[in-house]
């Protein structure tokens, strides 16, 4: 009996809740560190990157306007399916990266425990980091976080899987809207991740997955006036001041490379630095 | 003589103490500056006050070594309750001086006496006694057990409200454990080099302080210089986006209050007289010098008409004069520079096709002067509507629906501050949550508290003054 021939996965671009191909049409080889063919991933261009862009800001409304238990239940339930298909991203990262399939297995295992640590957060964030302020006055005074806006993210690099959701995870819970560029290496894992994403009820743009190369990429998106927030944990390679600088233009919040294991480590800060702090003063009548 | 003429009033200049001459002040001491002095004048009638050192690169040096030894030999050794102390003695030793503080101010500014003595310097006083409680209990800012300060801050401040700024800056900064080189305006110096005398009142450790006058390439060479670790800045946006790009690829933190083109909404079920009196505030307080200013004033179409003859009404009993006169509602415009900026874009709101209107009012001889404008016909596309002026000139809009209002207000690069006027709490909270704006203001405007988290969304920049907040831009965390 002949061996069953496989059905090879087409790996695409991420762009408001579909897979489209690079509009450029380009393509690029990914191989396993020995060598072998693995699959063609999308070579996004600077025309992905802006479809990215306008895709979040279409989808940022509505995720800034669901309610932070709403928020909360779809991050969740990313953890819930990406649990389910866990067999998957432990071949693939074995496939991309060369580890052995326990030291997947563990690299998996924590991305779904950090979605679920995120998910907890959407509902909790903003009492720890708001406040009533005791102003000197009559006046009801309330300061609470709200989403920056559309968040452009370059992954850490030489990570599969982890680092892109230590990356996404904590913008989302805010309300934010992302466009993120995978590790340029290890692009599958992403892009099976924006599977989960898209069964997840994470509404359609909310993130956005492009693969290719960051030096091409992120110019386009650390000077696209829209983006409003950008994390370039995984730019440490990059020649990212000048990203820095494109993104001064703007008065885009910034948030610098990092480098090791920790780069993405979970933490409230994480979440608090893509909130803009609105204080609302209210009048109280004298009674 | 009619009701709304008044016999002048004038505070007297005899509480000021003044030198014809000041330094720089670094540690400690007042010292020479390596520059070319410069004289800072009063707007109201452009005379001398005194001549001021202007501080050279070298200076800058010398200034932030000091925050440096300062820091790691005193300051970061130091307990928090001993640096609550200290910021409480400032707080003390600015009440005691509070009076001539005010003529101070108002004398180098231009601003009326009666804000400086009633708004500008309570506050400030209130801005150190606020902070100095947090010195000792940073472990509750949110960062964890052990926060740790970041070094030396370089701090720049504008010349619109200069002792207060100064206190934004200072108390959060001392309070989290960090020494400063701060840097007035060039315009007004003066208070600030009268605070350095508190400091030398209060004992402060020489270096914890350090105040360096000169003009914008004086800041320039603070925020480029390596051994920095925190700019802190108020001013233009275009400065601050030059800020930013300059500490692109340091270790530097950064905060940003940058400027704003407010949006005061009024609608129809507002509570008018009060709406009246929150507007005349919203532009005229401090002659429009306000980055938060409510300059796009957004009037629900069918009160249009009633908004404008009571604000016009209103406008027409404003005192315009010396600054120093406890009548005076509007003072002196604070530089020529400024005034020809004023006067370039109400121009252009005039060519643009708006309607220009002002009070009668007599413009003293001298200083620098600008009456209370108010354009209607507005359009949004109009740079009056568009653009910073940073002075007493309002621009009306009007709008249909609360969807209207609340696309118009967001409609601007900026996204510092906003009113809302309505006695419908529901409307308040609703408009209130999808306004792009740091700081909202509820049936009432231009409010400022140490307590309550002050700064921009987009590009009225990053970072938060006042309260919790305000303290966590000068902190890193301590052990995960």
């Amino acid at each position: 009996m002949s061996k069953r021939l496989t059905v090879p996965k087409t790996y695409k671009l991420f762009i408001g809740g579909a897979f489209p191909r690079s509009e450029s049409g380009r393509t690029y080889e990914v191989f396993s560190p020995k060598g072998a063919f693995l699959a063609n991933a999308a070579q996004g261009s600077r025309k992905d990157a802006r479809d990215a862009v306008k895709a979040a800001l279409g989808a940022g409304a509505k995720w800034a306007g669901a309610t932070a238990y709403n928020r909360g239940q779809v991050l969740y339930r990313v953890a819930e399916v990406l649990e389910g298909r866990r067999a998957q991203f432990i071949d693939e990262i074995v496939a991309q990266t060369g580890v052995s399939a326990a030291a997947a297995g563990a690299e998996v295992d924590e991305a779904i425990d950090r979605w679920v640590w995120y998910a907890g957060w959407c509902d909790k964030y903003t009492q720890v980091s708001g406040s009533l302020n005791p102003v000197a006055g009559p006046y009801f005074d309330i300061s609470v976080p709200e989403p920056t806006g559309v968040v452009a993210i370059i992954a850490p690099q030489d990570s599969a899987l982890l680092g892109l959701v230590s990356a996404i995870a904590p913008a989302l819970v805010g309300g934010n809207a992302v466009v993120v560029v995978a590790s340029e290496r290890y692009p599958l894992s992403a892009i099976s991740l924006a599977e989960v994403l898209a069964t997840s009820d994470v509404p359609g743009g909310v993130v956005n997955i492009l693969t290719g190369s960051p030096a091409e990429i992120a110019p386009w998106l650390a000077s696209h006036p829209e983006v409003h927030a950008l994390d370039l944990v995984g730019a440490g390679e990059l020649e990212w001041i000048d990203l820095e600088i494109a993104a001064a233009q703007t008065l885009t919040r910034v948030l610098r490379p990092e480098q090791g294991p920790d780069a993405a480590a979970p933490s409230l800060q994480r979440i608090t630095a893509f909130t803009e702090t609105k204080t609302v003063w209210h009048t109280k009548s004298l009674v | 003589m009619s009701f709304l003429e008044y016999a002048p009033a004038p505070e007297s200049r005899a509480i000021l103490n003044l030198r014809d001459e000041y330094g720089l002040f670094i540690d400690g001491e007042f010292v020479e500056g390596g520059g070319t002095p410069f004289t800072t004048i009063s707007p109201a009638d452009e005379k001398r006050i005194a001549t001021i050192a202007s501080a050279s690169d070298a200076d800058i040096d010398r200034a932030v070594a000091a925050a440096r030894r300062a820091y790691d030999r005193t300051w970061s050794k130091m307990s928090g309750r001993d640096r609550g102390k200290y910021l409480f003695r400032i707080a003390r030793l600015v009440q005691e001086r509070a009076r001539e503080l005010a003529v101070a101010e108002s004398l180098d500014n231009g601003k009326p006496i009666k804000e400086s003595r009633d708004v500008d310097v309570p506050l400030v006083a209130a801005w150190f006694f606020y902070y100095a409680g947090w010195a000792d209990k940073l472990d509750y800012a949110g960062l964890g057990a052990d926060p740790k300060a970041l070094g030396v801050a370089g701090q720049i401040i504008p010349w619109n409200f200069p002792l207060l700024m100064l206190a934004w800056k200072i108390a959060p900064a001392l309070a989290a454990g960090n020494t400063v080189v701060l840097k007035p305006a060039e315009t007004t110096p003066l208070t600030a080099l009268l605070f350095a005398e508190i400091l030398q009142q209060a004992d402060l450790p020489p270096g914890v302080v350090n105040i360096v006058t000169g003009a914008g390439a004086t800041g320039a060479t603070l925020v480029r210089h390596p051994d920095v670790d925190k700019i802190a800045f108020t001013g233009s946006t275009a400065v601050g986006r030059e800020i930013a790009k300059a500490v692109a690829g340091t270790r530097k933190k950064v905060t940003l209050e940058l400027g704003g083109k407010a949006a005061n909404i009024v609608f129809d079920d507002a509570p008018i007289d009060q709406a009246i009196e929150g507007i005349v505030n919203g532009i005229f307080f401090n002659q429009g010098h306000v980055c938060c200013a409510g300059s796009r004033l957004l009037v629900q179409e069918n009160v249009h008409d009633e908004v404008v003859d009571r604000l016009k009404a209103r406008l027409s009993t404003l005192r315009l004069g010396d600054p120093l006169d406890k009548n005076t509602d509007i003072g002196a415009i604070n530089s020529r520079e400024q005034l020809d900026r004023i006067r370039e874009l109400s121009d252009i709101g005039e060519e643009e096709g708006a309607e220009r209107w002002s009070p009668d009012c007599v413009i003293p001889d001298n200083g620098f002067w600008f009456a209370p404008t108010i354009f209607t016909n507005v359009q949004s596309s109009h740079r009056i509507a568009r653009e910073e002026i940073f002075g007493p000139v309002l621009s009306v809009l009007t709008f249909r629906t609360p969807a209207e209002a609340i696309a118009k207000a967001n409609n601007t690069p900026y996204g510092l501050s906003a009113g809302i006027w309505s006695d419908k709490g529901s409307k308040i909270l609703a408009v209130a949550d999808r306004l792009r704006a740091g700081v909202v203001w509820a049936n009432t405007f231009n409010r400022f508290d140490p307590s309550s988290p002050f700064g921009g969304y987009k590009e009225s920049g990053y970072g938060r003054e006042g309260g919790r907040h305000g303290l966590l831009a000068y902190l890193k965390g301590g052990a995960k």
